[in-house]
């Protein structure tokens, strides 16, 4: 059809709008996102709760339908519209064609259930001819495969008996009972702990490439998709503020707020003793998102135009493949930039005019008393 | 750098074992596990210790029984030199003034039936202090502030409040009483990245501010980097090294901490912020801007 751009792209969501009725009034969680990924390639979308990340997912999967959801845009899962799919057509694609992996596994597993029946249930769901015993062999090939050792004798566990990355690979497991295309995986490690995360993150990169799928990878944490992602799309109230291939993203991140990700996230090569620089205030409500750029309330860098005008995803000169949503002049986000990262000017002091949406928590010294 | 500081808090070949059971029934004891086991560590007047491990490693047990919040099997636990480990009744509720706990999940540590301002109160009523409406009220709204929240928060209840909002209730609440010891038992490890950086700076700050002496505990090295003095690290109930920040980076001395810091997730590009606003360490600036 019109995926003539990429036509590789084995998901790939074009001007996707999800908005929830409520009794405050219309949430746009997503407004206008659009992006692809090809087989054997992973996008990181990153932002902070409330971003719209997690829904932009579950959309994609069919799964925030209702009567109070308006939904626009398109999800094409090799050229078929999963937003236009009946139900019928969506249950038979979903696990099958594309798959998600949740947070929290303990509260995606049923408690009740053996492991590995919970994975033959999702062998047998989508090949109606196969076995038990069959489903059984396969189910121990899965927990096999995503590297659960005595998977022979695992398989008969219940969740509670699994350690918290050894549920997570079960759910990783299941999620790849029937050789998706495309797999979701929203927060995968963010109840890990870091050593648990880096082995679940090596495991997913295996996987990846191992069956050429296309991956898509939702996280609040910059530093999770630093080494997993080919490209990181940053979302903001509902919108990508910035999307590049990730390399370029990291050397030269060109927007406000993916400066503000960059200096919260703890590191090991910042000076020791290096202050973390938090963003003042909050993510804002999306009943009634600011005037302008979104992300104006909370910017440093803010001239009284931002307050008005709206920003597009646009490509730098020179770096097509590198967009953002920013009205700042380019020369003057990349002087801030070096400014940030060569430790000379430290911090311009964030100053944002008080926080728009109710009690936020600014920074602690906003409000300090002296 | 403070070596000559006497130890606030310390703990001497500290052990808990836990009953390993069997059955629902009949319950069969099958043997023990040891959650901590061995372990003596100083807390230093002033300073902030991390302890760092994996999930399992022991170390929240280690910070409960350092506050009494749990009874070790063997071992002492000391506070200005005095040996608690089995203090009761009006000593330990005295002990109980001077150190506080933050806890990890702050939805789960607060009652959703009470206010924002009755939680913090609480403290007031548990030792019968500030015993005057207004006065209380007062106290509370410092408090928020302190912790910077806005002091209408008062009457909100915990739903009302974001996940960050909700950590910094909680430490509201852990310093009402003016202690002298605050431990952290993972305080940011529910929170998205942008507010844990917040709860960080924050406790950064009350503790340059209010001179408390601070343990952070975390799963991760990266955190505690930018808050801590030193560093114990922790595996299977075991201490496996502790260190000064700065020497703990560069030259790890085990295996297992090389392990943990392998697994912080390397950043590409440049370190933002690559000047600390001061030394860690250094007195409270005045008007520090950050």
């Amino acid at each position: 059809m019109s995926a003539e751009a990429q036509p590789a792209a084995a998901l790939r969501v074009e001007d996707l709008r999800v908005a929830f009725d409520t009794r405050d009034g219309l949430v746009q969680a997503v407004d206008g996102i659009s992006y692809s990924v090809a087989p054997g390639r992973t996008l990181g979308i990153v932002g902070e709760s409330g971003s719209g990340k997690t829904v932009a997912a579950m959309t994609a999967m069919g799964l925030t339908r209702g009567a109070r959801t308006r939904v626009s845009g398109r999800v094409l899962l090799d050229g078929e519209d999963l937003l236009a799919a009946s139900p019928a057509r969506l249950q038979a694609l979903r696990g099958d064609a594309i798959a998600m992996v949740f947070q929290d596994p303990l509260s995606a597993l049923h408690p009740l259930l053996r492991v590995g029946h919970q994975i033959e249930e999702a062998v047998r769901a989508h090949g109606s001819e196969v076995s038990r015993a069959a489903g059984r062999a396969r189910a121990v090939e899965l927990l096999e495969l995503v590297a659960i050792p005595n998977a022979a004798q695992r398989i008969d566990a219940y969740p509670h008996e699994l350690s918290g990355g050894m549920r997570q690979r079960a759910m990783i497991a299941m999620a790849l009972a029937n050789n998706p295309r495309v797999l979701i995986a929203d927060e995968p490690t963010t109840a890990l702990d870091v050593t648990v995360q880096a082995q679940i993150l090596a495991l997913l990169r295996r996987l990846r490439d191992a069956l050429g799928m296309a991956m898509v990878l939702i996280t609040h944490d910059l530093g999770v998709v630093a080494e997993t992602a080919d490209e990181v799309a940053v979302m903001y109230a509902g919108r990508i503020v910035e999307h590049a291939p990730a390399a370029e993203l990291f050397a030269s991140p060109q927007h406000p707020y993916t400066w503000g990700l960059l200096r919260s996230v703890p590191r090991l090569d910042a000076p020791v003793g290096a202050e973390l620089v938090p963003i003042p205030g909050r993510p804002p409500s999306l009943i009634d998102p600011p005037s302008g750029c979104r992300f104006h309330p909370r910017c440093a860098y803010v001239r009284d135009r931002h307050r008005m005008v709206d920003p597009a995803l646009e490509s730098l000169a020179g770096v097509p493949s590198h967009r953002v949503a920013c009205l700042l002049p380019e020369t003057e986000r990349r002087a801030i930039w070096a400014g940030l990262t060569s430790g000379a000017a430290a911090s311009p002091v964030v100053a944002p005019e008080s926080p728009s949406s109710g009690p936020a928590a600014g920074p602690a010294s906003a409000e300090r008393p002296a | 750098m403070t070596a000559v500081a006497p130890p606030l808090a310390a703990v001497e070949q500290l052990v808990k074992r836990f009953p390993l059971t069997r059955g629902v029934l009949v319950r069969r004891r099958l043997g023990d596990v040891p959650a901590v086991d061995g372990v003596t560590l100083e807390v230093r007047e002033g300073e902030s210790l991390g302890i760092v491990g994996e999930t399992g490693s022991g170390k929240s047990t280690l910070a409960r029984m350092l506050l009494n919040l749990l009874e070790p099997t063997s071992g002492v636990v000391r506070y200005r030199g005095e040996n608690v480990t089995h203090a009761r009744g009006d000593a330990l509720a005295k002990l109980r003034r001077k150190r506080q706990m933050v806890f990890q999940d702050p939805a789960g540590s607060l009652n959703p039936r009470k206010t924002v301002g009755a939680a913090i109160a609480d403290p007031f009523s548990i030792h019968g202090l500030l015993l005057e409406r207004a006065a209380r009220a007062r106290r509370v709204s410092e408090l928020l502030e302190l912790v910077g929240l806005e002091a209408a928060l008062a009457n909100r209840y915990p739903h009302e409040l974001s996940g960050g909002m909700r950590q910094r209730v909680g430490i509201a609440r852990a310093i009402a009483l003016g202690p002298e010891l605050l431990v952290a038992d993972e305080p940011v490890s529910a929170l998205d990245v942008s507010i844990q950086a917040q709860i960080l700076t924050l406790l950064r700050e009350l503790r340059r501010e209010l001179g408390l002496t601070l343990v952070l505990i975390a799963h991760d090295l990266a955190v505690v980097r930018h808050v801590c003095d030193r560093v114990a690290v922790m595996h299977e109930g075991k201490l496996v090294e502790v260190a000064p920040v700065e020497e703990l980076y560069r030259a790890p001395r085990e295996n297992y901490t090389r392990e943990l810091l392998a697994a912080v997730p390397r950043i590409p590009g440049l370190a933002p912020g690559a000047a600390p606003a001061g030394p860690q360490s250094s007195p409270p600036s005045s008007s520090s801007s950050t």
